[in-house]
């Protein structure tokens, strides 16, 4: 049965490759740090079983890369991705000859996902019964991609090292902050464990005027959205304001309706996603991947339509969460 | 009593971003002063950030795309994709990316997250195609223009996948809401919860697609000389990326 494990398997081995190329081209902060980078793919589960099991070593090592990885990002200088001119006449010449045909293994990756995504939802197709039910949507996008790129190979008469290679040179195009998530959520997880969370709700609970139920509303949606902004994430900044303000005060005290405050209080927080470089896969991955040269250019065209979104979110939550 | 150290953790965040320090080294600071600062032991905390890492591996789930992309761009994808959009006479930059962001939201709304994304159809598809719409309606680009653009098509991306999530699937955000009543004592179904998604939904989408709208004009005012060359340029625009 094909699982999570499998796909990090692949994830796994172009990083290792990626590493490889590195080092055979003395350029070894990078070939260190995609190395270490591969680690939680290939063995991540072993290293969570030994975890369980008792034996903390690889854990407590796998603690020491996190560090590493840190420490090698802020050596890494970003090197400038220049277009070979020969390289741009090459794919204009073979965009001019494959046509659209060349859309194919491209959409091939959402429309195979896509197909086994639904098909899992009929129980005849049985397609549960070789991909794991629990995190099938990311496992169908494992086995779509890696069917465009032989698709991708196979129209294009590329060598199937070319399959490294390529992805070797988009991965070079993001460079560390490709784990930049990853890190942000292992803080999110270590803030978790030290009690950050339990001592903000307290903190926030016992600054706001309590007794007008607008008032309390306000500091729990502006209090998701700057959590939100700090964290990187919603997710992180939802059970803090939870339990800090939405529950006692709004739930409890003012009668507020728990589904609608729940769903509302979480899309609020989203609009701190919108314009935190925390958030790096959505905000700062981008950026990287569209080449653009300032950082924050995608923050700086999403912040108005954040703004207006949560005075928009706001108000409809004062409309509809006291009924 | 609460233990109010670990605080310091946030406050090495904030200022670690304000004075401009890598990222990566503020982040992994932050978690161990925060650690030290709730009494762990160097082992257990070690250990801590090691499993954290681990249990967290799904966000590099997009590098699984970067073999296919990577191929398929280095036979001309993007170049093909600004060729195919320029085929569309008429097309504008609100008419390519209003109906990509209410696609995205109703994929992500029946739980079709993973179709698009910046890696799967942002840089391939998505981003050259709105550059070259954006050229042949308004005129070469400037440089800052061109990354306005460019970055408009990431947000859209953003905002669709954002706003459509968990209205009608029992996913991510509203598994975490149900769970968080459910430690409280107050028991919900997911559909309840997903359903007071829409309001909120409805309104990103009617925000943004203003926002694309007002973008273009201000766009196409910025590029005036394009009002005067009613032709458009008779070769598709330059190198994309």
């Amino acid at each position: 049965m094909l699982t999570l494990t499998h796909v990090f398997y692949g994830i796994g081995a172009l990083l290792a490759g990626t590493a490889v190329l590195d080092l055979r081209d003395r350029r070894w902060l990078q070939a260190a740090f995609w190395a270490i980078l591969a680690v939680p793919c290939l063995a991540g589960d072993s290293i969570l079983a030994a975890n369980k099991a008792g034996t903390r070593w690889p854990a407590q090592a796998m603690g020491a890369g996190v560090i590493a990885l840190a420490v090698l990002a802020s050596l890494i200088r970003a090197r400038k991705v220049v277009d070979d001119p020969e390289d741009v006449r090459a794919r204009a010449a073979s965009a001019a000859r494959l046509g659209n045909r060349l859309f194919l293994p491209a959409l091939a990756i959402p429309g195979i996902t896509l197909i086994l995504v639904l098909g899992a939802r009929i129980d005849a197709l049985g397609i549960t019964a070789w991909i794991e039910a629990r995190q099938l949507p990311l496992i169908a996008l494992g086995i779509a991609a890696t069917l465009a790129m032989v698709l991708g190979i196979a129209l294009t008469r590329a060598r199937p090292v070319h399959g490294l290679i390529d992805g070797r040179r988009l991965l070079d195009s993001i460079g560390w902050p490709l784990a930049l998530p990853l890190l942000l959520a292992t803080l999110g997880g270590v803030f978790v464990e030290t009690g950050v969370g339990k001592a903000i709700s307290a903190l926030v609970g016992e600054v706001i005027p309590t007794d007008s139920a607008v008032a309390c509303l306000l500091a729990f949606g502006l209090g998701m959205v700057a959590f939100t902004a700090i964290m990187g994430n919603a997710f992180a900044a939802f059970p803090v304001m939870m339990a800090g303000i939405g529950l006692p005060l709004l739930v409890k005290l003012h009668g507020a309706q728990p589904a609608a405050l729940g769903a509302m209080g979480m899309l609020t927080g989203y609009c701190g996603t919108l314009i935190t470089p925390m958030a790096a896969n959505f905000n700062v991955v981008p950026v990287l991947l569209l080449e653009l040269r300032d950082p924050h250019a995608v923050i700086r065209v999403q912040w108005p339509t954040a703004l207006a979104l949560l005075i928009a979110n706001l108000i409809l939550m004062a409309v509809l969460v006291f009924r | 009593m609460i233990n109010y150290w670990p605080l310091l953790g946030v406050a090495v965040v904030v200022a670690g971003f304000a004075l401009r320090r890598n990222p990566m080294l503020v982040v992994v600071t932050a978690g161990l002063v925060s650690g030290f600062a709730a009494g762990k032991s160097p082992g257990e905390l070690l250990a801590l950030l090691g499993t954290t890492l681990v249990s967290n591996r799904t966000l590099l789930l997009l590098a699984v795309t970067f073999p296919a992309i990577g191929v398929l761009e280095r036979a001309g994808l993007r170049e093909r994709a600004s060729a195919w959009i320029l085929g569309f006479g008429r097309l504008t930059v609100a008419g390519l990316l209003i109906p990509y962001l209410a696609a995205r939201q109703l994929l992500a709304m029946v739980g079709l997250i993973q179709v698009a994304g910046h890696a799967q159809t942002v840089r391939p598809l998505l981003a050259p195609m709105a550059e070259a719409t954006a050229t042949r309606r308004h005129g070469a680009l400037d440089p800052a223009s061109r990354e306005r653009v460019l970055a408009l098509a990431a947000a859209t991306d953003n905002v669709g996948v954002f706003f459509g999530e968990d209205v009608f699937l029992a996913f991510g955000a509203v598994l975490l809401i149900q769970g968080f009543y459910d430690g409280q004592g107050i028991h919900l179904d997911p559909l309840s919860i997903g359903l007071w998604a829409l309001p909120t939904a409805i309104s990103a989408f009617v925000i943004h697609a203003v926002r694309i709208v007002m973008f273009e004009r201000r766009l196409a005012r910025r590029l005036p000389e394009a009002r005067r060359v009613r032709e458009p340029p008779a070769a598709p625009p330059g190198e994309v990326g």
